[in-house]
């Protein structure tokens, strides 16, 4: 067998200083990141009150709850429960066509291609962001107050805390487009309406309705939740079922949420293909 | 330079004609169904959700005036005419939008760790066993699917009022969120590191940590970030449901109608989340480089 040469370590360092001695700074910086972010965990472990006795009771609560929701039984209000489903997939289809109805001139406005000038798009943008940075839920208690309790207050909830997050996601898609096809409108005399139309409309919209289905899916996630603030939908059944520590309805209730998710997921992923074809979805 | 069009005979441009117009109208066709039935899902979606447009109509005005009265303070003077009036809560509110902050870093980073342990085992690539595979995977997908403000309400149950409940919300729900993303990077990976530590008769540990993890950390560490920015959100209206942070401040305003700091609160809680995004965004492109967001 052949015996390897030794590696002339002496000329390596002097060639690779950084490798063999570190400077002291590089070498400090990720276990003083770790300590720091261990040290503020530690903190908020003590500030938010995380003391053993008390997590350890309420595992064991846990665990005696989990037990008591087995199996899962909706007793007698199954109706009431498939039409609290059917109203939390209303708000959800209904509040994210809105939103992408309205949001689709509004993306206008705030894609760079569209609109040049900084003055229009930055206002836009962080109006989108504003809106965006609250919540679902208090949009719902928002609009309570103006329609009164009920999943009509839901939908306008969705609509509204949606149209913030289209908006941002559809000025994106057009802000990808190719600007060819708007320059050939342009070229072939279109005013500025006809390059939208006919120009970037037909590259955007199949991303636009690829966007919108992925909505749909985690909107019937939100609209399950704003029936806790009264918004209509399973939310409020499953609210009320845990006040009042009925486990089995409330795994039930669970299920019934994750089904119509896993049902949803898998339509919209069908409808998803069968609108963009083979094209990668952005 | 020009170029002849060829331009056909009568017979052979009508058939053509005739088999375009046949094509764009069954495209027609087929969108038009497609339209119809979309609508009349949104009718029903419309009946279900007890739209009434008479009530929107009738009540629009007072969507109008609650931003009206939001941003008014009870002397009846716009509120930015007396910040110190409008904010006079400011000090009570930074505080529990500390609390926000704290819930959704301490529950980002258990779920972070949680996913961490969980992520290879749901790998493809990686995944020691098949069952196990699926056990995981199942489990992840039980996690992001339950809102995480339902584990909260459950936790209360479990653990009692606090920012304890919403932390552990927050925990199992990135735990789900994470692991899930984490395995796509995990499967993303090189494998061919992996044989070579494997052929030098590592274990399976071994082979994690020291071919695989050095190839994703960057990405976990850059996933893990964003969640933070979405828990920031969603710590915000824990709450509500007496699961700790700012929510419940807010609730209160909204439902007792102290109109002005109800658009106090919300303007910090906007103020927040745009620093958090900001910095958040300005760490992710220190650490990664500007096209690491994708």
């Amino acid at each position: 067998m052949r015996e390897f040469e030794k590696p002339d370590t002496a000329a390596l360092r002097t060639k690779y200083p950084d490798a063999f001695e570190r400077p002291a700074a590089a070498r400090l910086a990720t276990p003083a990141m770790i300590v720091a972010a261990l040290a503020v965990f530690i903190f908020g472990l003590n500030d938010l009150g995380f003391e053993p006795a008390r997590f350890i009771a309420g595992l064991k609560q846990l665990g005696w709850i989990t037990m008591m929701m087995i199996p899962p039984d909706p007793g007698t209000s199954l109706p009431l429960y498939l039409k609290a489903l059917g109203e939390t997939l209303s708000i959800a289809l209904l509040g994210t066509t809105l939103a992408a109805t309205l949001a689709l001139p509004v993306s206008l406005l705030a894609a760079r291609n569209i609109v040049p000038p900084n003055i229009i798009r930055f206002p836009v943008r962080r109006f989108l962001d504003s809106i965006r940075g609250v919540d679902t839920l208090i949009w719902a208690l928002v609009w309570i107050n103006v329609v009164g309790l009920g999943p009509f207050a839901g939908v306008l909830a969705i609509m509204v805390s949606d149209f913030g997050a289209l908006g941002k996601l559809f000025s994106e898609a057009i802000e990808a487009a190719d600007k060819k096809q708007v320059e050939g409108i342009r070229a072939s005399g279109g005013n500025a309406l006809h390059e939208i139309r006919f120009g970037l409309m037909p590259q955007v919209l199949p991303v636009i309705a690829g966007q919108v289905l992925y909505f749909i899916e985690s909107n019937t996630r939100s609209a399950s939740i704003i029936g806790i603030v009264g918004a209509g939908g399973i939310g409020l059944q499953l609210a009320e079922q845990i006040r009042v520590l009925e486990w089995q309805r409330v795994s039930f209730l669970v299920l019934m949420i994750l089904v119509a998710v896993a049902a949803i997921d898998f339509i919209s992923g069908k409808l998803r293909f069968a609108i963009i074809g083979r094209r990668a979805v952005a | 330079m020009t170029i002849a069009v060829s331009i056909l005979p009568e017979q052979q441009l009508a058939a053509l004609n005739a088999a375009y117009r046949q094509a764009v109208a069954r495209k027609r066709l087929r969108l038009f169904a497609g339209a119809a039935l979309f609508i009349a899902a949104l009718i029903l979606a419309a009946i279900g959700a007890e739209v009434n447009l008479r009530t929107l109509f009738t009540y629009f005005g007072n969507f109008v005036s609650y931003f009206d009265r939001i941003l008014t303070l009870d002397s009846g003077q716009r509120v930015w005419t007396d910040p110190r009036e409008w904010l006079w809560g400011w000090y009570k509110w930074g505080k529990l939008l500390g609390e926000t902050l704290l819930i959704s870093y301490v529950g980002t980073l258990i779920g972070a760790v949680c996913a961490f342990c969980l992520n290879f085992l749901a790998a493809e690539n990686t995944s020691p066993a098949p069952w196990l595979r699926f056990l995981v995977r199942r489990l992840l997908e039980f996690a992001r699917t339950v809102p995480g403000i339902v584990f909260a309400l459950i936790f209360i149950m479990a653990f009692g009022l606090g920012p304890m409940a919403g932390v552990l919300a927050i925990a199992i729900h990135s735990t789900g969120a994470l692991g899930k993303l984490f395995a796509e990077i995990v499967e993303n990976a090189d494998m061919k590191p992996v044989e070579g530590v494997r052929s030098t008769g590592a274990s399976w540990l071994s082979c994690m940590r020291f071919a695989v993890l050095p190839q994703v950390s960057a990405g976990y560490v850059s996933y893990a970030l964003l969640r933070f920015e979405i828990n920031v959100r969603e710590s915000s209206v824990m709450g509500f449901v007496g699961a700790g942070g700012i929510g419940q401040e807010l609730v209160v305003a909204i439902r007792k109608f102290y109109y002005s700091d109800v658009s106090a609160i919300l303007l910090m809680i906007v103020l927040t989340i745009f620093v958090i995004d900001i910095t958040t965004g300005w760490l992710r492109a220190r650490l990664f480089g500007r096209d690491a967001r994708s």
